[in-house]
């Protein structure tokens, strides 16, 4: 008996403790001015800024490491640790002056020595797949307090891969992997694997400083339990929520901000394969599909829609003009099945990676919205290893509905993958003309002439279907009513800069 | 059945009740069920309890009474054949281990101990993760893993059956061995075997549910038990705890109703050896 109640009180014990870890300690961080992010996966197993692949590593470490130049909030390069940036006219010699009192985490004071091993180490062992092509014929000098850069041929995008080699002190990049240094706004504190990752405001920051005293960014793979913690208050920023997963939490305590994801969703057509070579029959799957559908199923509404390879985020090159260029219409769906050959339907499957869920959801819409048209869709399942496998580098498939994001923030990231010789079209899209546009985009230097140019190779995207476009991805950021000074980026990135009590 | 009715026997007479209803459930599921299982509706999405849904809607609005009907049939047929698999060369294996014994009797049964040595829904994770998922995989997968249970049960019988008399006299009177098996021993184990296949095929319910929760188990396109408590699980927090509730209720009362079987008929076989 005595046993027994022991037992039962260090159960209950043990019960209240933990209920109290979770609630009360919310008003301490607030005096202590420190956060709690949650974050929905551990960050890589090294942290070296040249060999981060996941993008959820990314987003967290450039609060540490900063480029020459950075990307600003609207998308445009700004200076970071360069000073400004005076392009030749040929557009292939870039000057850098460095700013001066620039200061590493561990006190070290910032030389053109650290930035010519940085960018010397990054073009060793980087593992951006987009990187090494920029390094080609590039030569990077010092000219007494600048750093000057030669390029075989111009590059307009150049500052955008400039703004991915992060600066690190010389000869550190062995211990970078656990030990990270670099001149952001935030220091790295500690790491405990599969828990939570700790960040200090730098007080030698040479720019805008950070307000927070200390980041704390705990993990929660799991979903439900990290919409658990938010209700519990044990977390004051949250990133990529679905609006499925903040339909239960307390508006009292949360204020929702709406993003999203800046990736391209869409039903991927194999278009090297029948009956898929078929302009209408693609066609006849965008009129089929109802993109408002989707969003009403799978995210209550929310989302982007597109038409095109490009997202709205992308202002310059983003056309409203695509996104309704395929109403939905299943007679016109059957009309163009009937003129292609295909009265009576066909079979066909979707591919989706099973690990994703928006695209699973969306895929089990599609699947009935095709029946309706009388395309007999079913949905296939895979792992996301053997779509990588199959699909992405196979092509064995039908169709698929993936993301597609951008690695820079450039319009080339988004579209030269159409381009018919290259080893990421994935869908064997082939169209001589929209080759061309985008090869003379990449050359031309007049930037509205570019812009132009790429926006008519998106609409030829469109015009062709190359793909039926759904939607760049809601979600949304659900922050500490006691908070302020959330930033969107368009591209992955928790800025902690700039949030304040 | 009147003896069924009569008797004392609690666990077989709800056994029967519970399996027996969804038996009926299911069958009239594969030709009418309230709302067309696979129908999204936007403008219902995440209902509660109604009369237009008993059970509510999910996320996509998809009534949820429609697919737990659908989704208990798929479960059940996917889980008989598991269970056919594994019964049918099951009793193969075992009789052929227990009648002959020796070498052959040992080599088989260690076989089959190695395999009982990894938990099923494991091994099977990674056979799927091997040969991919798909509903033909995951049947023939669990299949294969569920036939070692049966190996050993119809193998210790027959080492039993065996040395009886009956046995001895059909081999004096000149009977071939695969006669012996099917036709004097198979019959007398019968009893023994029935209970186990009700527990089998418990077993293979919840194998399978298992399964689809992770993701690996009967494609998306028709509802199965499994995958819908992993769907239900994201909106158990806040939403719709109701959806994870009546599909996890389902699988309860289909697991507990056979299991009640198993339990009844095992008591009955007891009692009729007394």
């Amino acid at each position: 008996m005595f046993k027994k109640t022991v037992a039962l009180f260090l159960a209950v014990l043990l019960t209240v403790s933990l209920c109290a870890c979770g609630g009360d300690r919310k008003g301490d961080r607030k005096t202590n001015n420190e956060i709690v992010v949650g974050i929905s996966q551990d960050l890589g197993d090294s942290l070296n800024p040249y060999q981060m692949t996941a993008a959820g590593t990314k987003e967290i470490m450039t609060n540490v490491y900063e480029g020459l130049y950075k990307v600003a909030p609207s998308g445009d390069f700004i200076p970071a640790v360069a000073e400004d940036c005076i392009i030749s006219e040929d557009g292939k010699v870039y000057t850098f002056p460095l700013r001066s009192g620039v200061k590493f985490h561990n006190g070290k004071e910032l030389t053109v020595q650290d930035v010519l091993y940085s960018f010397k180490t990054c073009s060793d062992i980087t593992v951006d797949s987009s990187l090494p092509k920029i390094f080609e014929g590039l030569t990077v000098e010092s000219e007494g307090n600048n750093i000057v850069m030669k390029l075989s041929a111009a590059n307009n995008d150049f500052l955008a891969y400039v703004s991915l080699v992060y600066i690190i002190p010389e000869g550190y990049s062995d211990q970078a992997a656990t030990q990270p240094v670099g001149t952001g706004p935030y220091k790295f504190v500690s790491r405990s694997v599969q828990e939570n990752i700790v960040f200090e405001k730098f007080g030698d920051y040479w720019g805008n400083k950070a307000s927070v005293d200390k980041v704390t960014c705990k993990i929660y793979e799991d979903a439900s339990a990290l919409v658990a913690a938010i209700n519990a208050g044990a977390i004051d920023v949250t990133a990529h929520l679905t609006p499925d997963q903040i339909a239960g939490l307390d508006e009292k305590k949360y204020d929702f901000l709406e993003d999203t994801m800046n990736l391209v969703q869409a039903l991927y057509l194999n278009n090297a394969r029948k009956p898929f070579d078929d302009v209408r029959v693609r066609q006849a799957i965008c009129y089929a599909i109802d993109v408002d559908e989707i969003l009403d199923l799978t995210a209550n509404g929310h989302g982007s829609k597109l038409g095109t390879s490009i997202y709205p985020k992308f202002t310059k090159y983003f056309d409203e003009d695509l996104v309704d260029m395929y109403p939905h219409s299943v007679e016109k769906a059957k009309e163009l099945l009937a003129e292609a050959g295909y009265p009576n339907g066909f079979s066909m499957s979707v591919t989706v990676p099973s690990n994703y869920t928006p695209h699973v959801n969306a895929g089990q819409v599609i699947v009935q919205q095709l029946k309706a048209a009388g395309i007999d869709a079913e949905l296939k399942e895979v792992e996301w290893n053997s779509w990588l496998t199959d699909v992405y580098q196979g092509r064995d498939f039908d169709s698929t509905v993936c993301g597609f994001d951008a690695s820079t923030i450039t319009a080339n990231a988004l579209l030269s993958r159409w381009v018919s010789t290259s080893g990421k079209n994935m869908i064997g899209f082939s169209d001589p003309k929209y080759d061309e546009l985008i090869s003379k985009a990449t050359a031309e230097t007049d930037d509205a002439v570019r812009t132009q140019l790429y926006k008519d190779a998106a609409r030829i995207l469109a015009e062709d279907a190359a793909n039926a476009y759904i939607q760049d991805i809601a979600e949304i950021v659900a922050i500490n009513k006691d908070l302020s000074g959330y930033v969107f980026y368009p591209l992955y990135r928790i800025d902690f800069s700039t949030i304040h009590y | 059945m009147k003896k069924i009715l009569k008797s004392d026997n609690w666990y077989l007479k709800c056994g029967i009740f519970i399996t027996g209803f969804i038996l009926i459930v299911i069958l009239i599921g594969q030709f009418w069920t309230p709302y067309d299982s696979g129908y999204m509706d936007g403008a219902a999405r995440l209902e509660g309890p109604s009369f237009a849904h008993i059970f509510g809607t999910d996320n996509f609005g998809r009534d949820i009474l429609s697919r737990v009907i659908e989704g208990t049939g798929t479960t059940f047929l996917v889980s008989f054949c598991i269970n056919l698999i594994g019964l049918l060369a099951g009793t193969m294996i075992g009789a052929a281990a227990g009648y002959r014994g020796g070498l052959f009797d040992d080599l088989l049964m260690r076989i089959c101990d190695a395999i009982t040595a990894f938990p099923n829904v494991m091994l099977a994770l990674v056979i799927i993760a091997v040969f991919g998922s798909g509903d033909l995989n995951i049947i023939w997968v669990l299949g294969i893993l569920f036939i070692p249970s049966y190996a050993r049960i119809v193998r210790s019988q027959f080492v039993q059956q065996k040395s009886c008399n009956y046995v001895q006299m059909a081999k004096l009177m000149g009977a071939s061995p695969l006669r012996i098996i099917f036709v004097h021993i198979l019959p007398n184990i019968y009893s023994t075997l029935l209970p186990a296949a009700t527990i089998g095929f418990n077993n293979a319910v919840l194998a399978e549910a298992s399964m689809s929760f992770l993701g690996v188990g009967v494609s998306a396109n028709k509802p199965s038990l499994g995958r819908m408590l992993n769907e239900a699980q994201s909106f158990l927090v806040g939403g719709a705890p109701w959806y994870a509730a009546f599909v996890g209720l389902a699988i309860v009362l289909l697991v507990m109703g056979l299991s009640l079987l198993g339990e009844g008929l095992q008591k009955e076989q007891l009692r009729g050896k007394k």
